[in-house]
């Protein structure tokens, strides 16, 4: 059904109508091809795939028959591309171009493709459904659960599901002050960091003066190693708008805006579509559902700057102006955009809010720990077995996270520590494990929940260096308002660099404390008050691995290069003249079945050898 | 006389710019707000952001051309100077970082004198870093032209690179 030709949904009955007549339409038996879409499996080659299966279809003249689906992101972006068979859910991983035939027939004979199954690592068995893979087993899928089973480029999908229900009870069975109230007693928190009361927010800004309003959802996920915003945003974006169209109901808004990074052309593209679906049907646009609530929605695309992702920077650079933060002593749900309430909430926190309205806050916070409500969505990635997006209730301890859902270490090598909230977060040593998900436990230890990236490291990873890359990464993104944070990161950044490169001085420790100090009473923005946050965590939990740069002039891990040198192993090389051919210095040296040898007066310490050698004969200390 | 004819064709390129950029104001219709959005697709239309466009931009909308210059110069996602044929980027997110980026960008750096921000020689590639594509999964991570190439090792990277003239 093309766009241009829908019936505007005039009340709630009429979308009761429409959701009943897809249904209908749609045969349970029916066989489907979900092909997940989203960015990770595009990445490993799933628009190949696609292509292959609609070729086979046409050459089979199946094309009727068999349904393709091109979904969201399933989430176990490590086995992409991933393809699902319905109505059996049979779940094919690493699915490559010339796997499809034997898919396509097989499907048609009822068969199934074995060697695409996902096998258990633990047992060795062969895993049949989606839910049963220890990856997806041990998750909560509630917010991110639709994502990999409908098409967010029809809005039909969605509504199969039970879409926009929420949005007409909201509009029609409860009043604005009620669905505050929901939203107060579900205990729900804004899940792009900064941990606030949903609800108190929306309240705040539903009580501010001023006949003009605005909701803006945050979708600048510039927090590296977090992606399940764009997830979202490419795989459900209805259930972001639906969340933002109550919300602005709520509160009072006829106008919103969508702030998401440009380097997310798909979730820019998808949402974009999702909005024009959403205008034809009426369920935007003036008079929405018949209940004389208007509110319209538009896409802004950032310009890559991290500190865009604090609010009032976000809505400056909304306004066409240099995204600098101000001092908050008036808040932005008072005076926000062109100075007017505006209620701004990240993606995930939007998606909660169907859920909230359609099941209810009693039965939402049960879910989850005293203080922190529902689910979490982390990206788990780094040094673990299963990368990917992972849905779970607060309160489920790390080691849970890392070791059953994600499988453990790779290549099994020894944990050492997990970064989460990203460069405002901190590291978490082996040692607290046990720590639950949960936003004040989580800042009890100096790190916190951030945006839920969760980035996995093992003993081959040097904290210091893991600091000065976030010490490095924050200097890049000051915005240089505050000279605390503008010099001060700078100056850790030099200081991090001396111990790094074996120039370090015990003292040192102590200055980069105080100028932590100094960052976080300094700063206008979180930017700079948690700046220092891995840097103050990786010397709190791993002060020893400094002691050993500074004192020893050594890097335990092996990874600082001015400090390890490379050396041939004699009893395990066998000649193979790898590394001797490339190394970019020319250092090794050797005769074919004769041990090599590194000359350490030429080597520049690329790690070269280190990389090719297959037979681990290179040491590196 | 060869140089009388240079500034005409010179010229000549340049009012054809000044139509193409035109055309991209039309689009927004004078709003100020979306200018992030409009120097976004004059970058896209130039593969960069022209001087000259910044001018227009300025004149045309009426905002002080510091300002234009300075959304132009906050935003990364801006570059001021021509790109060469090929846009490589390489994240250098936490995820990417963690299982190796860098080492890419050290070889590009070893193998085609390719720094982050700098094009080589003969205009067929430049090199840009990122912090973080949203990809984690298949880190370490290398975009080329828009297209992902996920879990690039320096072996890898010269069979990709070869694909690109």
């Amino acid at each position: 059904m093309s766009i241009e030709q829908v019936d505007r949904l005039v009340d709630v009955a009429a979308l009761e109508r429409l959701r009943q007549s897809i249904i209908e339409k749609r045969n349970p038996f029916q066989l489907r091809l979900r092909i997940c879409n989203g960015t990770g499996c595009l990445a490993s080659g799933a628009d190949e795939v696609t292509a292959a299966f609609e070729a086979e279809l046409t050459r089979r003249g199946l094309s009727a028959e068999i349904n393709l689906v091109k979904s969201g992101c399933h989430g176990f972006c490590e086995k992409g591309p991933l393809v699902v068979v319905e109505p059996q859910e049979t779940f094919y991983q690493r699915v490559k171009p010339e796997h499809v035939p034997a898919i396509v027939a097989a499907t048609l004979d009822g068969k199934i493709v074995e060697e695409l199954l996902y096998v258990d690592p633990a047992t060795g068995e062969r895993i049949l459904h989606e839910q049963e893979v220890p990856f997806y087993r041990g998750q909560t899928r509630l917010v991110f659960g639709s994502n990999g089973t409908i098409d967010p480029t029809q809005i039909e999908d969605y509504i199969a599901i039970g879409g926009y229900s929420a949005l007409a009870k909201a509009l029609t069975q409860m009043s604005t002050a009620e669905i505050i109230d929901e939203v107060k007693r579900s205990g729900l928190r804004g899940r792009g960091g900064g941990g606030f009361p949903t609800g108190v927010k929306w309240e705040s800004c539903r009580r501010a003066d001023g006949d003009i309003k605005y909701v803006v959802c945050n979708a600048d996920e510039g927090d590296p190693g977090a992606y399940m915003d764009r997830s979202l945003l490419e795989g459900t974006p209805h259930a972001v708008l639906e969340g933002m169209i109550i919300g602005a109901h709520a509160i009072g808004a006829h106008e919103g805006y969508i702030y998401v990074r440009n380097e997310y052309p798909l979730a820019v593209s998808n949402a974009r579509r999702a909005i024009e679906q959403a205008m034809a049907y009426g369920l935007l646009g003036k008079d929405i559902l018949g209940s004389g609530f208007d509110f319209k929605v538009s896409i802004n695309r950032g310009g890559g700057a991290f500190v865009c992702g604090e609010s009032s920077a976000l809505m400056a650079s909304l306004e066409g102006q240099v995204g600098e933060p101000r001092a908050k002593y008036v808040h932005t749900v008072e005076k926000g955009l062109w100075d007017r309430p505006t209620c701004l909430n990240n993606v995930e926190t939007w998606a909660n809010v169907p859920l909230i309205i359609n099941r209810g806050a009693d039965w939402y916070n049960q879910i989850g720990t005293e203080k922190s409500k529902g689910t979490k969505i982390f990206s788990l990635v780094g040094k673990v077995n299963n990368t990917g997006l992972v849905e779970v209730p607060m309160g489920i301890p790390l080691r849970d996270i890392i070791f059953d859902i994600g499988g453990g270490i790779l290549d099994g090598k020894k944990f050492k520590a997990v970064q989460t909230g990203g460069p405002s977060g901190g590291f978490i040593p082996e040692s607290l494990l046990h720590l639950p998900v949960d936003f004040d436990r989580l800042t009890e230890a100096g790190s916190m929940m951030g945006s839920g990236a969760m980035i996995v490291m093992d003993e081959g990873t040097c904290m210091v260096n893991m600091a000065k890359f976030f010490i490095d990464f924050l200097e890049e993104e000051s915005c240089g308002k505050c000279v605390p944070c503008r010099e001060g990161i700078d100056r850790m950044g030099e200081v991090l660099e001396r111990i790094t490169t074996g120039k370090g001085r015990m003292e040192d420790l102590e200055l980069l404390e105080a100028l932590a100090d100094t960052l976080r009473l300094g700063s206008l923005c979180a930017l700079g008050s948690t700046a220092a946050n891995p840097v103050l965590t990786s010397l709190r939990y791993f002060r020893d691995e400094y002691i050993a740069h500074v004192v020893d002039k050594k890097c335990p891990a092996g990874e600082c290069q001015a400090l390890i040198q490379y050396s041939i192993i004699s009893e395990k090389c066998t000649g193979c003249m790898v590394c001797v051919r490339e190394c970019p210095s020319h250092a090794v040296t050797g005769k074919r079945r004769e041990p090599a040898v590194i000359d350490l007066a030429v080597c520049s310490k690329c790690g070269v050898c280190y990389d090719v050698c297959r037979f681990d004969a290179v040491k590196r200390a | 006389m060869a140089a009388e004819m240079d500034s005409e064709k010179v010229q000549g390129i340049l009012e054809r710019h000044s139509e193409r950029v035109n055309a991209i104001i039309d689009g927004y219709e004078g709003r100020k707000d979306l200018m992030i959005s409009l120097l976004q697709d004059v970058q896209a239309e130039f593969n960069y952001v022209p001087r000259d466009a910044m001018v227009q931009i300025s004149q045309r909308l009426d905002v002080p051309l510091s300002q234009v210059f300075s959304i132009a110069t906050f935003f990364k996602a801006f570059n001021l100077t021509p790109r060469g044929r090929h846009l490589i980027t390489v994240c250098d997110g936490t995820a990417c970082h963690v299982r190796g980026g860098l080492r890419l960008i050290d070889k590009l750096d070893r193998d085609l004198g390719l720094t982050p921000g700098g094009t080589t020689e003969d205009g067929r590639f430049t090199l840009e870093t990122v912090r973080c594509l949203g990809a984690c999964a298949l880190g370490p991570l290398m975009v080329i032209d828009g297209k992902y190439h996920g879990q690039m090792s320096s072996n890898k990277l010269d069979r990709t690179l070869r694909s690109y003239t």
